[in-house]
């Protein structure tokens, strides 16, 4: 448990130690912002409904990209080789590295509580929503996060990690979209698979148990992925 | 202390480590020698336990390292090639990163560490600002900062300048009395002036493995003279020649032409043994065929071994 911490202190301080973590932060504030309040100010209710339906989207492009470099970087650079010569077996390396961008993750949405003061003069904030969209958010960015790190395992490239992890993310967050052109018992099966749909069931405020299951066994299936993926190296 | 038994390693269809074995007792420091691209790195790779054996087994002590990594990990100190490390961290900041991986936080460790590998100036650069020499001894601080049992070295002095590399030597041979260290390298008078023992691989194989005193004083500084002669049985000639004053070794050389008796001296000191050995030819009624001399260096034992193939195995 101590390697894991070590590890993951250490990938944490190598992000929020670069001026490129405060960027990324900003832009991600920014570009919700952009999007977001628009659609506010026509419905002016106090709520953050509009932030938490782009999320998916914004996030299968930001997570991907803070995870990108995490493990491709050690491999091209070969820092992998010290870093498994020292006592960590390779799912020490990938827990560590996951519990680094589970706290990017938290980097990214803790700034976002920020809007909350910007919504509240259109009248009460509905606790509930907002509560079930931080715990949603966090839920699906950790699934995210997962695929992104399980991208960046397959590779020595931070590009192709960038590119795999994206496409894997928008796929996860538009599966339920395209279900309009399946046969209805398909429907069913593809609902359950899709990201979007179980991140709208937690943000709307119910606490499905069912979601949660399909995030932590998302994450749980990449994340083996990326075990492997660091053991297929040797 | 490292038993390395039948160990293979391919890569794709290159054989990159083939049926390896040797195992190192405890205390020792022996010079991994070979050109490029013969296995060394592959070697202490899979010593190390970043690499798996395609076949074969590495134990450090009582362990095997594939079967129990995670123990086997605190024992052994690695110096990987070129020195890979976290470019964007602080020399310090390295150091008790690796501390801590290995359950280590006292501070003085680190600073005793820093102390032998002449860190000190540097503790507060990041590593990628290091110069190559620096970033060398990074390494080594890297490797020894947990005191293991074991050292596994992968060309230690490249990129260092020459003071540095006695510097380094020096540490390594102090470092080397209560440890076992295996040092790859392909500087040869590296190994006559670290190592107690020599494993020279080529394509995969253990072609020599002797003591490098042993080693040195059969090709070392000495010279081989050949002498071919008619007129006598090769041991006759052998006998004749042993007795001069100057000869340290004779023994018959296997390729004499047909109705000639050849053998290989050896010799020892200064003294050029030419004149003599025709003088004696002549004194005894001999016909003297041949007469020349070869300058034996290591280098010459290592271009032999490696260049021709595994096959000859064992000439050392």
């Amino acid at each position: 448990m101590k390697t894991v911490l070590t590890i993951a202190r250490r990938e944490a301080s190598s992000f929020f130690q670069s001026p490129m973590a405060y960027i990324v932060i900003a832009l991600f504030l920014l570009i919700n912002a952009i999007f977001f309040f628009p659609t506010f100010f026509i419905f002016d209710r106090a709520e953050l409904r509009g932030f938490f339906q782009l999320l998916p989207l914004f996030f299968s492009f930001f997570l991907p990209a803070v995870t990108m470099r995490m493990l491709s970087e050690e491999f091209k650079s070969g820092t992998i080789e010290t870093l498994i010569t020292l006592p960590a077996g390779a799912e020490k390396i990938i827990a560590g590295k996951y519990l680094a961008a589970l706290g990017i993750l938290g980097g990214l949405l803790a700034p976002t509580l920020l809007y909350l003061l910007l919504i509240a003069p259109a009248g009460d904030i509905d606790p509930g929503p907002v509560f079930g969209g931080y715990l949603g958010a966090f839920f699906l960015g950790a699934a995210y996060t997962a695929v992104g790190l399980f991208a960046s395992s397959r590779t020595g490239n931070q590009i192709v990690a960038f590119v795999t992890a994206l496409s894997v993310c928008l796929v996860l967050t538009f599966m339920d979209s395209f279900m309009v052109f399946l046969p209805p018992f398909l429907v069913g099966v593809l609902e359950y698979f899709s990201a979007g749909y179980h991140f709208e069931t937690i943000a709307r405020g119910i606490l499905d148990s069912r979601a949660f299951v399909y995030f932590i066994s998302l994450s749980l299936v990449f994340l083996i992925g990326a075990v492997r993926g660091v053991e297929a190296r040797r | 202390m490292i038993d390395v038994a039948n160990v293979t390693r391919n890569f794709g269809d290159f054989c990159a480590v083939d049926d390896l074995s040797f195992s190192i007792p405890k205390g020792e420091i022996v010079g991994l020698l070979g050109p490029n691209g013969a296995g060394k790195t592959t070697t202490m790779r899979m010593i190390t336990g970043y690499l798996e054996p395609g076949r074969g087994s590495v134990r450090i002590g009582d362990i095997n390292v594939q079967a129990e990594p995670g123990k086997v990990k605190n024992m052994i100190g690695y110096l990987p090639e070129m020195a890979p490390f976290y470019g964007d961290m602080m020399v310090y900041d390295f150091l008790r990163y690796a501390a801590a991986m290995h359950g280590i936080n006292s501070l003085e460790r680190i600073r005793t560490v820093a102390r032998m590998c002449a860190l000190e100036e540097v503790m507060h650069k990041n590593v990628e600002n290091l110069s190559r020499g620096y970033k060398q001894r990074v390494g080594l601080a890297f490797a020894l900062i947990h005191d293991p049992d074991v050292l596994v070295l992968d060309e230690p002095t490249s990129g260092l300048d020459p003071n540095q590399i006695i510097e380094v030597r020096r540490l390594i041979k102090e470092i080397g009395r209560t440890k076992t260290v295996i040092i790859s390298t392909h500087i040869l008078p590296e190994v006559e002036t670290l190592c107690n023992r020599v494993m020279i691989v080529s394509h995969g194989r253990l072609v020599a493995d002797s003591p490098t005193a042993e080693l040195t004083a059969r090709f070392g500084s000495s010279v081989t003279i050949r002498v071919q002669v008619s007129g006598c049985s090769a041991a006759e000639l052998e006998e004749g020649l042993r007795s001069l004053e100057g000869v340290k070794d004779v023994h018959p050389a296997g390729d004499a032409e047909t109705g000639l008796s050849a053998v290989l001296l050896s010799s020892e000191g200064q003294e050029d043994l030419r004149p003599v050995i025709s003088r004696t030819v002549a004194q005894r009624g001999w016909q003297l065929y041949e007469l020349s001399q070869q300058k034996n260096s290591l280098e010459d034992v290592f271009r032999g071994l490696t260049l021709e193939s595994a096959e000859e195995g064992g000439a050392a």
